[in-house]
């Protein structure tokens, strides 16, 4: 018999394992004969059910044909306790679900009732080469090296590394058109530095665009904004960048409750903006608690005081919301006096100014 | 011989005159497979996979990823007129108009998290049961890979429809790239073809989720399922099974049968869970907006404790040499992961080198027999609770009515305190478990029955356990800790080592620390002899009682045609079951 026959006899006990004259016989753990093996009408019911099975298997893939061709996407059912969901979508996933999950009970119910049950046993060996194995691979491959004058030739040897090392780089280096720099950029912190705001540009609604007048905003009020050039600069630019860096929220307090501004002149009766963009990983936040002038970051619950400098008072965020300076212009619209005059968004490497709560 | 066996005859003649393939098949066929219920959770991983891929080439005949502003003008009235991204507009497209896509797409999301799901426990399976160990430590560190890799098809899926979580997703992926000291800004434009969120994005996302991903994972499981076929399956100890053998059922045909079916199960109820329950239903969040954001809106549970951590670290950012050092995120978001994957790698290594183990392992390990492993993973799991529930502690805040900031104090408390506690009490209860085992070994089973002896001594009557019981308690192994070393040797010179020996030999006296050692033999042989002399006290009990067994009620406890009594029954039961140990007289 060689070693790796299977033997087919039920598993046997090493005798060493067990010494207990009271044990119970170590063959114990081959599972009892079951029904089908005791009885063959139980045999043959256990086969009929697992035909069923399969032939259900069948008609569900006929009813998933029908649901697909006679039914339409936009009808919708109503379900106990899951609501109103789309009619077709639930029928295809039925029939296909069950069509698939019959012929798997079926392929274990057969496997578990009529397939022999027995437990084999085979033997396993060390994974370890012999030491004459391992000694014969060792002079094939020293013959290798010899043959190869590997060894002899130093300077081969050096020069193919050398260049080995070095083939990659025409690769990696190709990398670095994968940002088509615009023309005038020197690196990405010149473009992180600045947002398309430019002074006397007016404030507009985010959603319906109209320019704001400072009466508009109550104290305690909060309005999302945007600059009035935002969607001519999408249209040219066709992406979202210049939103995603120029996003403001503008509030409004009594004079009296402003304890601290990052720019002294940068707000107007009360009225402060400040960037949209959260300071520590870019959400936009405009969860703001008018009676503790807090704003909350929804993603990591970074907390800025927006009535002392939208300084960090908790949270994980390392630095203040900046604040963009703005006025009215002759006809009582808020417009901005400027760009920020720090960066806005997560902090990155070379980012300067304020840092700490 | 019918037809179709001349045909499949024909062709396994042709295969094998060209590769030999019939030898293989000679010894392959009938390959034993060992059976645990917890040998099934990798097999969930490999089956949940074969449907993401076959949901996932479904959905990239329809889906278009391309980050193109269009105004929706499909059926959806909601989001009738809106601007989106053509990607988005597609995945719309997919749930709205595609017979069948809503479904296609919920069985591909449903199937990713269970994938993801049982890998991470099928992981932790192998780590708690010690089948990492010796011959298996390669195959551990593909599978930690694969682990990674996951997470990251993850990520990179929940991304491409471009809705206004995933985009919240990707705008958070942009902040920890720009997090990294140096080359962040580089690394973050580069990917991003420039500023966020650019329009390049999702075309370069799709490309990794549905190619580089795919791929890597295809080629390591398949590496992965090879070692588990050449090296053979681990087993749990039993009577007859030995670190050099395997027992189980054969490949063909129950093991096949079984394998198979499973998969067509877990299909199923992947199915029929994508029919009813929704998930990700994307038109309900809109398209992405940067200047937009769902409130309370959560990752995916794989990447929660990730985010977790970022909510809980505290504002760490300072300037050092003119640059900034945004620790607050480079930290939780890039440091501890990375620590706790390597981790994941090194630890086999660190085991065996505690252990001094050198043997190969083919036994599993009961968890309490290796209680400081035990401890670790529970500690591990403990952290990645305590981050996962940060991550939404928001939701909680509300849902508990609850101040957000005294939570999250709490949670940043609690992740340094309690997986260390984990760890302790983890260890004592296996250890405790120990001791009973131990017990259970020098003085058998309670029986819970009480004897009165003749003197008036009131006994409880111990069984001896059974051949599977024992075999399970007798597989542990006790191990030495490594020795302390010595300063000089004999001739008193200095070992050059001697600090990092020391270091490790503490190291291992930690993780030995308490050891319940197994019992000698000769205790086992005297606890044995202990349980015979009881047995041999209940017999006359039993001559007396032996005439007919009377039930609660009154009634005799017996079926027609079997023996009535006790002795009787003990008698037929030792004849049928035949020891050659075992001698009823």
């Amino acid at each position: 018999m060689s070693d790796d026959t299977t033997t087919r006899v039920p598993a046997k006990t090493d005798d060493s394992v067990v010494k207990n004259p009271y044990s119970w016989p170590a063959n114990e753990h081959q599972p009892p004969p079951r029904t089908t093996d005791l009885s063959e009408r139980a045999a043959k019911r256990a086969a009929r059910q697992v035909a069923t099975m399969f032939l259900l298997s069948g008609v569900f893939v006929a009813l998933f044909f029908v649901a697909f061709t006679y039914m339409s996407p936009t009808d919708t059912v109503e379900i106990p306790y899951l609501g109103e969901i789309g009619g077709q979508h639930v029928a295809l996933g039925l029939t296909f679900g069950m069509a698939v999950f019959l012929i798997g009970a079926g392929t274990v119910h057969w496997a578990k009732k009529l397939m022999s049950n027995v437990e084999v046993v085979q033997p396993r060996h060390d994974f370890k080469s012999t030491p004459e194995d391992t000694q014969g691979a060792l002079e094939v491959f020293e013959e290798g090296v010899e043959a190869s004058t590997w060894k002899k030739h130093p300077v081969i040897r050096r020069t193919l590394l050398f260049a080995m090392a070095l083939v990659p780089l025409p690769f990696i280096i190709s990398l670095r058109d994968l940002w088509l720099t615009p023309p005038g950029v020197p690196n990405p912190d010149a473009m992180l530095q600045y947002t398309i705001w430019t002074k006397g540009q007016r404030l507009v609604r985010d959603i319906t665009g109209e320019p704001v007048r400072a009466e508009e905003i109550p104290v305690g009020g909060l309005v999302n904004c945007n600059p009035e050039d935002l969607e001519a600069v999408e249209e040219t630019e066709g992406n979202l960048n210049a939103r995603a860096k120029a996003a403001i929220i503008v509030i409004r307090m009594e004079p009296d409750e402003i304890q601290s501004l990052q720019i002294p002149d940068g707000a107007w009766n009360g009225i402060i903006a400040f960037s949209k963009i959260c300071t520590h990983v870019g959400c936009p936040i405009s969860l703001y608690q008018q009676r503790t002038h807090e704003l909350l970051c929804p993603c990591h619950q970074s907390t800025f005081d927006l009535s002392d400098s939208a300084n960090v008072v908790f949270g994980p965020a390392g630095r203040h919301m900046p604040q963009l300076p703005i006025t009215v212009d002759d006809e009582g619209y808020l417009i901005a006096q400027s760009d920020f005059l720090e960066p806005v968004g997560p902090s990155f490497w070379t980012i300067t100014g304020e840092v700490g709560p | 011989m019918s037809k179709a066996e001349e045909l499949g005859g024909g062709l396994a003649t042709f295969v094998d005159e060209r590769t030999g393939s019939n030898a293989w098949m000679r010894k392959n066929l009938n390959k034993v497979f060992p059976d645990h219920w917890s040998f099934m959770l990798g097999e969930v991983a490999l089956y949940s996979f074969i449907v993401v891929l076959i949901t996932g080439v479904y959905l990239s005949l329809f889906f278009r990823p391309d980050m193109t502003e269009v105004i929706y003008q499909g059926p959806y009235v909601p989001l009738k007129g809106v601007q989106m991204s053509d990607a988005f507009n597609s995945a719309l497209e997919i749930s709205f108009e595609v017979r069948g896509g809503l479904l296609m797409r919920q069985i591909h999301h449903w199937s990713a998290l269970l994938f993801i799901g049982a890998v991470v426990v099928h992981m932790f399976r192998v780590f708690f049961t010690g089948a990492f160990r010796k011959p298996r430590e390669m195959n551990w560190t593909i599978g930690v890979t694969l682990a990674l890799m996951t997470i990251f098809a993850g990520f990179s899926g929940y991304s491409l429809p471009d809705d206004l979580v995933s985009g919240t997703g990707l705008r958070i992926a942009e902040g920890i790239m720009l997090s990294i000291p140096v080359v962040g800004t580089w690394a973050s434009f580069l990917l991003f073809g420039g500023e966020f969120p650019g329009t390049d994005f999702i075309s370069r996302l799709y490309g990794i989720h549905i190619l580089l991903l795919p791929g890597i994972i295809l080629a390591l499981v398949t590496v992965h399922l090879i070692l588990v076929w050449h090296q053979k399956h681990t087993q749990f100890a039993g009577p007859g099974r030995t670190n050099k053998n395997v027992v189980g059922y054969p490949l063909m045909p129950v093991y096949m049968a079984k394998a198979g079916g499973f998969f067509f199960l877990i299909f199923g109820v992947i199915v029929l869970i994508s029919a009813l329950v929704q998930i990700n239903p994307i038109w309900t969040f809109g398209p992405y907006v940067p200047d937009q954001v769902g409130a309370g809106t959560q990752p995916d549970w794989y990447a929660g404790w990730m985010d977790g951590a970022l909510r809980l670290f505290p504002p760490t950012e300072f300037r050092l040499f003119g640059y900034t050092w945004v620790m607050n995120i480079f930290i939780p978001a890039l440091i501890i992961p990375g620590l706790v994957s390597i981790s994941a790698y090194i630890y086999p290594w660190l085991e065996a080198k505690v252990k001094k183990d050198d043997r190969e392992h083919h036994i599993l390990d009961r968890p309490r027999d290796a209680p400081t492993r035990t401890g670790l993973g529970v500690m591990a799991i403990t952290f990645y609770v305590v981050l996962a529930i940060a991550a939404g502690n928001d939701l909680i805040a509300i849902g508990f009515d609850l101040s957000i900031n005294e939570l999250i104090w709490w949670l940043r408390i609690a992740t340094i305190v309690l997986p260390p506690i984990a760890f302790l009490v983890t260890r004592r209860i296996c250890l405790s478990l120990q001791r009973r085992d131990r017990e259970k070994l020098t003085h058998g089973r309670e029986t819970g029955r009480i004897l009165r002896l003749p003197h008036g001594e009131f006994i409880e009557v111990h069984a001896p356990l059974n051949a599977d019981e024992r075999a399970k308690i007798e597989a542990k192994v006790d191990v030495e800790a490594l020795p302390e070393p010595a300063e000089n040797d004999e001739s008193g010179v200095r070992n050059p080592d001697f600090k990092k020996e020391r270091r490790w030999s503490k190291l291992s006296g930690w993780f030995w620390r308490n050891n319940i050692e197994k019992p000698t033999d000769h205790e086992i042989e005297h606890g044995d002899e202990h349980i015979a002399e009881q047995v041999e006290l209940e017999k006359p009990l039993r001559e007396i009682e032996d005439k007919v067994v009377i039930g609660h009620d009154g009634s005799t406890l017996h079926h027609p045609g079997q023996p009535e009594t006790n002795k009787e029954q003990y008698e037929q039961w030792v004849k049928d079951h035949p020891h050659p140990k075992s001698d009823p007289s």
